[in-house]
C-alpha cells in the first residue's frame, strides 16, 4: 500500500507546488511509483509546474464524478516513467470534490503507487481540509516570516484535529519543510533563523530549500527543480528531503551560499 | 536616510520571533473560543441588562501579553441611565 503525503502551509504562494513536483520527481528518480495529486480545484497550477498543462484531458473532478476511470485521468511524465500527475478540475468550483469520491480516489492510488503526494491548497477549507484527510504524513511548507509561520501553526493543528489518522486516534507524522531560506539574512537578523522556526512550531525539519533563481527559472521551463537542475542547490535540498522522507537517515545542511568580495558588490553568486 | 543610518539598522528577526511566540502562546490555547473575547461579550451583556448602553460610547481594549492579558472596558453611563435605574 502506497503511503500518502499531503504538502500543506495554510498561507498561499510558500512553495507548496514546486514542493510537490520537486519531491514527487525526486522520489520518482529513486524508482519508486509515484502520482502526484492537485487538490486545488478551479486554481490547478501543478499541471504547468511539471510541464504538463497541454496534456490534462480529465481531471480529479471527472474521476469523481464518473466521467472518466482514474488511469485515463492520470497524465505519466515524459521524463520520468514512473511520475504521474492527477490534474485538479479548472472550471469546477471547489465543492466539486466529495469526502466519499476522494477517498475512493485515493484508496484506489494507494493501491498502485509507492508514494501519492498531495498539493494542499491554500487556506484551510473544504479543498485543504480534503487534501489533508488521507494523509498518513504530512509536510508543511513555511517561509521563514510571520504571517507563514503562523499559519503553518493553524495548519499544524488542523492536522493533529481534522484528519482520519487524528480522528482514529494516531498520530499525524508532520514535518517541517523551510523554503525561501536565505541563510546570509538570517546570519544578519534579518530573517527568522532556521531554529526560531523550529522552535515556534516544534515539528521535525524536513530540509531547508534556498532562496534560489532555479526555481522560478525549473517553473518557466515547466519542469519540477530536481528535474530541470539537478545539481543546482534547491534541488539538492529537495534530494535530500525526498530521501529523508523514504526513512533515510540524511544529515541536515543549512544551503549557505557563501558569497566571495564579487559576490557581496554584485549581490550573486560569484561562482 | 543617512548612509550611517543604512549600516546601522536594528535587527529585526528577533522581534519577529517574540512577536510570533506571544501570538501563537494566545492562538493555540483558544482556537474555539477566546476567554478575553468571551469576559467581554458577557460583561457587556450584564451591563446591557441593567443601563441601555449606546454601542459608540463603549471602548473596548485588548493587550494580549506574554504572561497577562489586559482587557479595558470603558463605558460612558450617562446620567439619566443612572437615575432610570435606580
Amino acid at each position: 500500500m502506497g503511503k500518502v503525503i499531503v504538502v500543506t502551509s495554510g498561507k498561499g504562494g510558500v512553495g507548496k507546488t514546486t514542493s510537490t513536483a520537486a519531491l514527487g520527481a525526486a522520489l520518482a528518480q529513486r524508482n519508486e511509483k509515484v502520482a502526484v495529486v492537485d487538490f486545488d480545484v478551479g486554481l490547478r497550477n501543478l499541471d504547468l509546474i511539471m510541464g504538463a498543462e497541454r496534456r490534462v484531458v480529465y481531471d480529479i473532478v471527472n474521476v469523481i464524478q464518473g466521467d472518466a476511470k482514474l488511469p485515463q485521468a492520470l497524465i505519466r511524465d515524459k521524463r520520468l516513467d514512473n511520475l504521474f500527475l492527477l490534474p485538479a478540475s479548472q472550471t469546477r468550483d471547489k465543492d466539486a470534490l466529495t469526502p466519499e469520491g476522494v477517498e475512493q480516489v485515493m484508496n484506489d492510488l494507494k493501491r498502485y503507487f509507492d508514494w501519492i503526494i498531495c498539493d494542499s491548497p491554500a487556506g484551510i477549507e473544504r479543498g485543504a481540509t480534503l487534501a489533508m484527510r488521507h494523509a498518513d504524513v504530512a509536510v508543511v511548507v513555511t517561509n521563514p516570516e510571520v504571517s507563514s509561520v503562523r499559519d503553518s501553526d493553524r495548519i499544524i493543528g488542523m492536522l493533529d484535529s481534522k484528519t482520519l489518522k487524528a480522528e482514529r486516534g494516531e498520530r499525524m507524522e508532520k514535518h517541517l519543510l523551510l523554503t525561501r531560506y536565505d541563510s546570509n539574512r538570517a546570519e544578519r537578523g534579518d530573517m527568522l533563523k532556521v531554529e526560531d522556526v523550529l522552535e515556534i512550531l516544534s515539528i521535525p525539519l524536513l530540509g531547508i530549500i534556498p532562496e534560489s533563481m532555479d526555481v522560478l527559472r525549473a517553473s518557466n521551463i515547466g519542469a519540477p527543480v530536481t528535474i530541470a537542475d539537478a545539481r543546482s542547490a534547491p534541488a539538492m535540498a529537495y534530494f535530500d528531503a525526498a530521501r529523508r522522507l523514504a526513512g533515510e537517515n540524511v544529515p541536515i545542511s543549512i544551503p549557505g551560499e557563501k558569497r566571495g568580495i564579487f559576490g557581496k558588490i554584485f549581490g550573486r553568486k560569484a561562482a | 536616510m543617512s548612509i550611517f543610518r543604512l549600516f546601522n539598522k536594528p535587527r529585526s528577526a528577533p522581534l519577529a520571533r517574540e512577536r510570533l511566540q506571544v501570538l501563537l502562546s494566545h492562538e493555540r490555547c483558544s482556537m474555539d473560543k477566546d476567554l478575553v473575547s468571551l469576559l467581554r461579550e458577557e460583561i457587556l451583556a450584564v451591563i446591557a441588562k441593567h443601563v441601555q448602553v449606546d454601542a459608540d460610547k463603549v471602548q473596548i481594549k485588548m493587550d494580549r501579553g506574554e504572561h497577562v492579558s489586559i482587557l479595558e472596558i470603558d463605558i460612558e453611563i450617562p446620567r439619566d441611565a443612572e437615575v432610570l435605574a435606580a
